[in-house]
C-alpha cells in the first residue's frame, strides 16, 4: 500500500485547482441557467392557457425524471449527429442548468403559492396591472422565501459537477483521473478532490443557513 | 385638481348629489351549494355612509368582495356610478366584462381589509405611492406629496420610511387606509377593519375613519362589529340575514327601535 505523500499533493495541486476553477464556473453558470429557466417554467405552468401548460409540464416532468448523466450524454454524443455541437463546458452548463431548472421551477412554484392571497387581493383592490403585480408585489416576496431552497440546489449541483468529467469537461475529478492515469497513484488526487469539495460546500451551506435566518423572520 | 392629499370635497367625488352610486340588481352568489346572497337588491347613494350588520355568514363581506371584483356574482348585475362592474353592453346585449372595462370601473373603489394586506416588501411611502404612480400615472413627486398628506391625516408621518412589519397592527391599518385613499376612490369599502387589532389599538383606527367620514364626501360601505362606530358614522344601517336585507334605516331607528325580531336578537347579542 502506498503511503500518503504531501510532496505529491503539492505537485498535483495546481492541476486540481485548475479543475476546481472549471467546476466553480460550471456551477455558477449552470445555476444562472437553472434560476432563469426555472422561473420561465414556473410562470408558464401557472398560465391559464392550456396549450402552453401541457407541453411545458410534459418537458419538465421528462427532464426531472431522467438521469442527469443520460441527459449529458445525449447533449454531448447524440446532438452532434444532428449537427448541433457545443464544447464540453457549454454542454455541461446547459445540461446542469436544464436539469436543475426542473427543480428550481418547483421551488418557485412553492414560493409563489406561499405569498398570501391577501397580497393578490390588495393588488386587485388597487387595480395594479397584472404585470406590475407580479414584478412589484408577488415575485419580490416569493424570492425571499426561495433563496434558501435555491441555495441548496446550487450546492447539490456543485456536487453533481463530477459527472461532467464523463463528457471530457476538465473539472476536478477529470484532472484527478488523468493524474492517476499517468502516475498510477490515485490516493492523493482523489482524496484531495473530496477534501476540496467539502472545503467549499460546507462553509457555503453554513452561509446559506445564516442567510435563511436573516430572510425568514 | 389640487395636489392637496386630503380627499377634499371637490376632488373626492365629482357628483355628490345623493344620486345613486351603487346598485345591486338581483345579485346571487353561491359557494358550492351554499347560497350566500339570494337575489339581493340594494342601492347606495353617493356620499352616504352605509353599515352592513348581521350575523356572520349572512353575506356582508361577500358584498364588499363582489364590489371589489374579488368575487364574481353567479347571477344579477352590479352597477357603480351608472356603469356595469362585471358586465358590459355590446350590441345591446349584456356580456361578461373584459379586464379593461372592469379595471376602469373598479378604479372608483378602494378597500381596506381585515388583515391590512400591506405589501411587506415595500416601505410605508411606497405602499401608498405604488398604485397612484402605476395605475393613475402620477409622477413620483406628485404621488409622494399626496402620500405625505395622507400620512399626516392618519397620524403616521414619522413612520414614512419604515417597513410594515416594523409597525403595530393599528398603525399598519392606518397606512392601509391611506393607501386606499391615495387612489381618490368614490367608494371606500371597509371590511371588518378593526377585527384583527388588539383592543387598545381599535380606537386610533376608528378615530381616523370617523375623521374621514365627517370631513369628506367619500361613500363608505362598512362591515363592522363596532356598533358604536356604526352608530357614529352611518347614514344608513342594513341588517342582513341569510343573504337578504331584512331591515334597513337610520342608525337611530335600527339601534333603538328595530322592527324585525332577528334584528333585535342580533343586537342584543352584540351590544
Amino acid at each position: 500500500m502506498n503511503t500518503w505523500s504531501w510532496d505529491y499533493v503539492g505537485e498535483i495541486m495546481p492541476q486540481l485547482l485548475e479543475g476546481l476553477w472549471i467546476t466553480v464556473q460550471a456551477t455558477i453558470l449552470g445555476s444562472l441557467v437553472a434560476f432563469a429557466l426555472g422561473l420561465v417554467w414556473a410562470l408558464a405552468l401557472r398560465s391559464p392557457v392550456r396549450w402552453l401548460t401541457w407541453p411545458v409540464s410534459a418537458v419538465v416532468e421528462f427532464i426531472r425524471n431522467t438521469p442527469l448523466l443520460v441527459q449529458l450524454f445525449f447533449l454531448f454524443f447524440v446532438l452532434p449527429s444532428w449537427g448541433v455541437t457545443f464544447g464540453p463546458l457549454t454542454t455541461g452548463v446547459i445540461g446542469l442548468g436544464l436539469h436543475y431548472s426542473t427543480y428550481t421551477a418547483e421551488v418557485y412554484r412553492a414560493g409563489i403559492d406561499a405569498v398570501p392571497a391577501g397580497q393578490w387581493e390588495a393588488a386587485t383592490a388597487l387595480s395594479l396591472p397584472r404585470r406590475r403585480t407580479w414584478t412589484a408585489v408577488i415575485l419580490p416576496q416569493a424570492f425571499r422565501r426561495v433563496v434558501p431552497a435555491l441555495g441548496n440546489y446550487v450546492i447539490a449541483m456543485f456536487k453533481d459537477t463530477p459527472m461532467l468529467s464523463a463528457i471530457t469537461v476538465g473539472d476536478m475529478l477529470f484532472q484527478a483521473n488523468s493524474i492517476g492515469a499517468t502516475t498510477f497513484d490515485y490516493m492523493e488526487p482523489i482524496t484531495m478532490v473530496g477534501i476540496l469539495f467539502i472545503v467549499i460546500s460546507y462553509p457555503t451551506s453554513l452561509l446559506l443557513r445564516a442567510l435563511e435566518r436573516r430572510l425568514v423572520r | 385638481m389640487s395636489a392637496d392629499s386630503t380627499p377634499s370635497k371637490e376632488t373626492a367625488n365629482p357628483a355628490v348629489d345623493g344620486s345613486e352610486l351603487i346598485r345591486f340588481d338581483h345579485v346571487t352568489k353561491r359557494f358550492g351549494t351554499n347560497t350566500v346572497l339570494d337575489s339581493l337588491d340594494f342601492t347606495v347613494s353617493s356620499g352616504k355612509h352605509v353599515t352592513l350588520i348581521g350575523p356572520s355568514g349572512s353575506g356582508k363581506t361577500t358584498i364588499l368582495r363582489l364590489l371589489m371584483t374579488l368575487l364574481k356574482p353567479d347571477e344579477g348585475t352590479i352597477k357603480v356610478g351608472g356603469q356595469y362592474l362585471t358586465h358590459e353592453e355590446k350590441g345591446g346585449k349584456l356580456v361578461p366584462a373584459g379586464e379593461k372595462h372592469t379595471r376602469e370601473v373598479r378604479k372608483n373603489i378602494g378597500m381596506v381589509f381585515q388583515q391590512f394586506n400591506l405589501f411587506p416588501n415595500m416601505k410605508v411611502l411606497r405602499n401608498i405611492t405604488e398604485a397612484p404612480v402605476h395605475v393613475l400615472g402620477l409622477s413620483k413627486d406628485e404621488a409622494e406629496e399626496r402620500a405625505r398628506g395622507l400620512l399626516d391625516l392618519v397620524g403616521l408621518t414619522e413612520h414614512i420610511d419604515k417597513y410594515p412589519t416594523q409597525l403595530s397592527g393599528g398603525q399598519q391599518q392606518r397606512v392601509a387606509i391611506a393607501r386606499a385613499l391615495a387612489m381618490r376612490p368614490q367608494v371606500l369599502l371597509l371590511d371588518e377593519v378593526t377585527s384583527a387589532l388588539d383592543p387598545e389599538l381599535v380606537a386610533g383606527v376608528l378615530d381616523v375613519l370617523r375623521d374621514i367620514a365627517h370631513t369628506t364626501d367619500i361613500t363608505m360601505l362598512c362591515v363592522t362589529h363596532e356598533m358604536n362606530f356604526a352608530r357614529d358614522i352611518s347614514d344608513d344601517v342594513l341588517m342582513f340575514d341569510a343573504g337578504r336585507v331584512i331591515e334597513s334605516g337610520s342608525p337611530e331607528k335600527i339601534f333603538t327601535e328595530p322592527e324585525h325580531e332577528r334584528t333585535r336578537e342580533f343586537l342584543s347579542a352584540v351590544l
